[in-house]
């Protein structure tokens, strides 16, 4: 990890101009080729679309907290959690880690000036805002009601102008995160800087490259899926509907095929993130680079041969959906190798409790008990039961949102300092860390109980219809382990706008932050905070990206720096936390 | 399988899962028992050790990382095959269950089921439906499934089985009950509106007798054809778009209930009456009369093998009392005639009534059926003693 010698002597000094003062106009943001500010307006969009995405999830548990549903009726109810779904899924955590934080990160950490194609890389950027109002109208004036799924034949048949709508706006999305997936894969391929050979880049680029690999080889199907549906909803080509000769089965084919190698666009670069923040606040060697590496590209690949288990009982032959379930199997292997070595990582460190890596061991205990749930779905006999009900729900959320969405926070919190120039306040930081993981495991763990005594997905009310009631014991069960969940997402929302008010408020009023903070040793920390216009002013060479001895603490600066060569051993008093 | 068989005695599923009602179910909750068992081990494991590490690696003043390899590969390779094994045993295992989860023996018994907005529709060999399914204890029982409209999913949680309801396909899932009594049945695949209300009862009788005795009460209308025709409403899928109370439903056509005997404006047509032949075309052939503002709302063809022309009048005789205009027997001359026809039809069902006789103890709680069940449906067609019922009505 070597500065140039230019921004060695400058020590801490930020440059007088930097990628966010630069150039100030509108213009000049709304036509910018720079990936940080592609980065910045992907960040933008983003946390609003997870806002959005937030607060229809707070309105589905308000409105399960009364068996015959609070808030809603029956019709608004399956609107309000389908747009929850949709947007989290197409608009919130497909794009989250690579648009905004890969985006920003990715060139800097291959000492790069740029992405290998610029003017795509904003194209990506017009396209993602065009789907996403595509998108939002669809689902806000005409009341989509088919969930995230779109499942046919009830979505080619009822409705038919929201989900043309809505699947032209998730075809747009698809192209812009194609974009993304090219850009980043092309960069990683030929811009890596003198000395970063594939096995000594830093393990966020290797999570995002494999993520890069399935956004192109599964996003075109899924464009293919959506015009099929469209086809099939507006002339009746007899694709997906019996009516008109089709098999709705084929559809889930179709869109498991993307969907399920979607899951791991969302995980891959969270696991990316985990990698790369756990060595800096052990202070130690990745364990098992090698390893967690080539396990991302697996879980790449192996991805691809699983979408079957989505549909167990859907008809699928019970060949298929054996041959599914030993597939799905295999898939848990390079994810538990991952965790090992994330626990390896930590033993024998010195381990510094930042708000980040609050997040991360957050990450681990969540996506544990995700990853372990997922035994009980990926084997055939328990599916059977689970299958649909809220044990999925919970599976689903502790590894996308315990996983994805709580990595992606580490992540803003470990690279907000470069990213703006500013530190935030640690002590709020780590009680947002505390309350999204007292409220997460509150509002998701009965879930998986709610799931496995019976309750089904997408229920608006559990108290059963008229002249048919649920039977009094589950019913006691439901309401009761609704309201906890509901409870709990009342805290986790809580901790969640603390932990967006803490980042919003060192905007305006965090100390400047050193070039530095966390003693980071790939690229990124080497550059000024928040990075010049060109990133780098010469070409860096590179070495290892997790060797911390080379660094120590400076009180002077509260941040790290590149050790003057006499000095023998690292000093055990850093601080990196002002 | 002793292995198994110990595991299954373990608290952890019984937590998990109410008591299982199959013998099938019991398979999936030891096998839930066991997986349970290996993520329990993994997560204290893991959580246990990331606890240990953060405390003592944790960063403090005296204490610095400490040098240790950054990797190994036996380390690495042991807790890459361990898992392998495990969760290889663990497929084993699920697939194992999953066959005879799949596998119906030969001699089951079949119940037709037909899944449509937003219910399901239970039809028995001997023709009787029903929206409760009632099964025969400890006998294999099949599932033969048909989706009218969209993708349905028949979910029991007691039984721990579920499969979809797709339509243009027929799909299977079958059981075996052993505990008599009433359990929680759902629809777990999204189907539109009312996919939370599309819920019912299974009621597994107390023996074979109460079980037969139940589908020869679901084979017989009710005596009083307005009642008839109501329980047609509820059953046949006319309550989805036509009230009975003068609310419009969403998407639907017009309210019942003061239709009988009126005028009604139709499209480029002069206006007609609703009379029975108005009545039995909009059944028969929907779009041959649409009411001014009803265009474009297509009302499906309900042919005779959907809705048959017995069935047509008892619906027209629920219209007319809902208008008032009823003038058919009264429910007590219709009930004392249907009674009449019954003891006349003892002979040919002595073998049943005298099955039904012997077991006592069982008709007390078929008779107790609850209110759900009252309203429930009888298929006639295709019986003797239901012609004989249609012609009573017919008068």
């Amino acid at each position: 990890m070597i500065a140039t010698p230019a921004q060695l002597e400058h020590g801490s000094d930020a440059p007088a101009s930097n990628y966010l003062n630069v150039n100030k106009t509108i213009a000049s943001w709304a036509f910018t080729l720079d990936h940080k500010r592609i980065g910045i307006m992907y960040l933008v969009g983003i946390a609003v679309s997870l806002l959005l995405g937030g607060l229809f999830a707070m309105a589905v548990r308000l409105h399960l907290w009364m068996p015959e549903g609070a808030l809603f009726n029956e019709d608004t109810y399956n609107q309000v959690f389908t747009l929850h779904g949709a947007i989290m899924v197409f608009l919130f955590i497909i794009p989250s880690v690579p648009a905004s934080l890969g985006n920003f990160f990715l060139p800097i950490m291959l000492g790069a000036k740029d992405v290998a194609f610029p003017r795509m890389n904003l194209a990506s950027f017009y396209l993602w805002v065009l789907g996403a109002i595509f998108f939002l109208a669809a689902l806000l004036m005409t009341g989509l009601d088919t969930g995230w799924t779109f499942y046919t034949p009830y979505s080619s048949e009822t409705h038919t102008a929201p989900v043309v709508a809505a699947t032209m706006g998730v075809f747009i999305l698809g192209f812009s995160s194609i974009f993304t997936g090219l850009n980043f894969v092309v960069t990683v391929n030929t811009m890596r800087p003198p000395g970063m050979t594939w096995f000594k880049m830093p393990l966020f680029l290797w999570s995002i490259y494999s993520t890069g690999i399935i956004q192109l080889l599964a996003t075109p199907v899924l464009g293919i899926t959506v015009l099929l549906l469209a086809a099939e909803a507006t002339l009746h080509i007899g694709i997906f509907d019996p009516k008109y000769g089709g098999d709705p089965v084929l559809f889930q084919h179709f869109f498991w095929f993307y969907s399920h190698p979607a899951v791991y666009i969302m995980i891959l670069p969270a696991m990316g993130v985990i990698s790369e923040l756990l060595p800096v606040y052990c202070r130690k060697h990745i364990f098992g680079y090698k390893f967690i590496a080539l396990s991302s590209v697996a879980i790449a690949l192996l991805g691809f041969l699983v979408w079957g288990h989505h549909m167990f009982v859907s008809s699928q032959s019970a060949l298929a959906t054996v041959i599914f379930s030993g597939l799905t199997f295999s898939v848990a292997i390079p994810s538990g190798i991952k965790v090992f070595n994330w626990l390896a990582t930590m033993y024998k460190g010195n381990i510094y409790l930042t708000t980040s890596m609050c997040y991360v061991l957050s990450f681990l205990f969540l996506f544990t008990i995700g990853g372990l749930t997922g035994l009980h779905l990926g084997s055939l006999a328990t599916d059977i039961a689970l299958h649909d009900t809220y044990f999925v729900v919970a599976h689903f959320h502790y590894v996308m949102m315990g996983g994805a969405l709580i990595a992606f926070i580490a992540g803003l919190f470990h690279w907000w300092p470069k990213m703006f120039g500013v530190m935030y306040n640690e002590f709020w930081g780590r009680i947002s860390a505390l309350l999204v993981f007292v409220g997460f495991n509150l509002t998701f763990f009965p879930q998986f109980y709610l799931g496995s005594l019976g309750m089904p997905r997408r229920y608006a009310s559990y108290e059963g219809r008229e002249g048919f009631p649920v039977s009094a014991e589950l019913l006691e069960q439901f309401t009761r382990l609704h309201r906890v969940s509901t409870v709990g997402a009342m805290v986790l929302g809580v901790g969640l706008f603390i932990a967006a008010g803490v980042l919003l408020a060192a905007l305006f009023y965090g100390r400047k932050a050193p070039r530095n903070p966390w003693g980071g040793a790939t690229l990124e920390w080497t550059c000024a905070t928040p990075p010049i216009h060109h990133n780098f002013d010469e070409t860096p060479t590179v070495d290892d990206p997790y060797i911390y001895a080379n660094l120590e603490w400076d009180p002077d600066e509260g941040g790290f720096k590149p050790k003057p060569p006499s000095t023998p051993t690292p000093s055990p008093e850093h601080q990196p936390v002002g | 399988m002793s292995v198994c068989h110990t595991l299954l005695q373990l608290p952890l599923a019984g937590f998990w899962f109410g008591e299982p009602a199959t013998t099938n179910a019991e398979n999936v909750d030891s096998l839930f028992g066991i997986i349970t068992w290996i993520c329990i081990a993994f997560f204290i494991l893991i959580v246990g050790l990331m606890a240990v590490f953060l405390v003592r690696y944790r960063h403090r003043d005296g204490h610095a990382e400490l040098p240790s390899p950054s990797h190994n590969n036996s380390l690495e390779i042991i807790w890459s095959v361990i898992p392998i094994l495990l969760v290889a045993l663990i497929f084993f295992l699920g697939f194992t269950a999953f066959m005879d989860m799949r596998t119906p023996p030969a001699d089951s018994y079949d119940i037709q089921v037909l899944a449509s907005k937003w219910k399901f529709l239970f039809r028995y060999p001997n023709g009787a439906e029903s929206e409760v399914l009632h099964i025969p204890p400890d006998r294999p029982v099949r599932l033969v499934q048909q989706s009218a409209d969209v993708l349905h999913s028949l979910y029991i949680p007691a039984f721990r089985t579920k499969m979809d309801c797709v339509p243009g396909r027929y799909t299977y899932q079958w059981f075996n009950a052993n505990k008599p009594g009433d359990y929680d049945l759902f629809c777990a695949e999204y189907c539109g509106l009312d996919h939370s209300n599309m819920n019912s009862i299974v009621r597994v009788h107390e023996s074979q007798a109460a079980f037969d005795l139940q589908l020869k009460k679901l084979n017989v209308p009710p005596a009083y054809p307005p009642d008839w025709g109501r329980e047609l409403w509820e059953r046949k899928g006319c309550k989805q778009c036509h009230s009975i109370d003068g609310s419009e439903r969403p998407g639907g056509g017009p309210s019942w209930d003061d239709l009988w005997g009126t005028e009604r404006q139709i499209m480029n047509a002069s206006p007609v009456i609703a009379d029975e032949n108005y009545i039995k075309e909009s059944i028969r052939m929907p779009q041959a009369k649409i009411r001014t503002g009803y265009q474009g709302i297509n009302m499906s063809a309900y042919p005779p093998s959907l809705v048959s022309d017995a069935e047509i009048d008892a619906l027209i005789a629920f219209m007319k009392e809902l208008a008032g205009k009823y003038d058919g027997p009264s429910r007590e001359e219709a009930e004392a005639a249907a009674k009449a026809a019954a003891e006349e039809g003892v002979g040919a069902d002595s073998a049943a009534a005298a099955n039904a006789d012997a077991t006592p103890a069982n008709e007390k709680p078929a008779a107790e059926e609850t209110k759900a069940e009252e309203t429930t449906g009888k298929e006639p067609e295709g019986t003797a003693s239901d012609s004989a019922d249609s012609g009573d009505q017919e008068q």
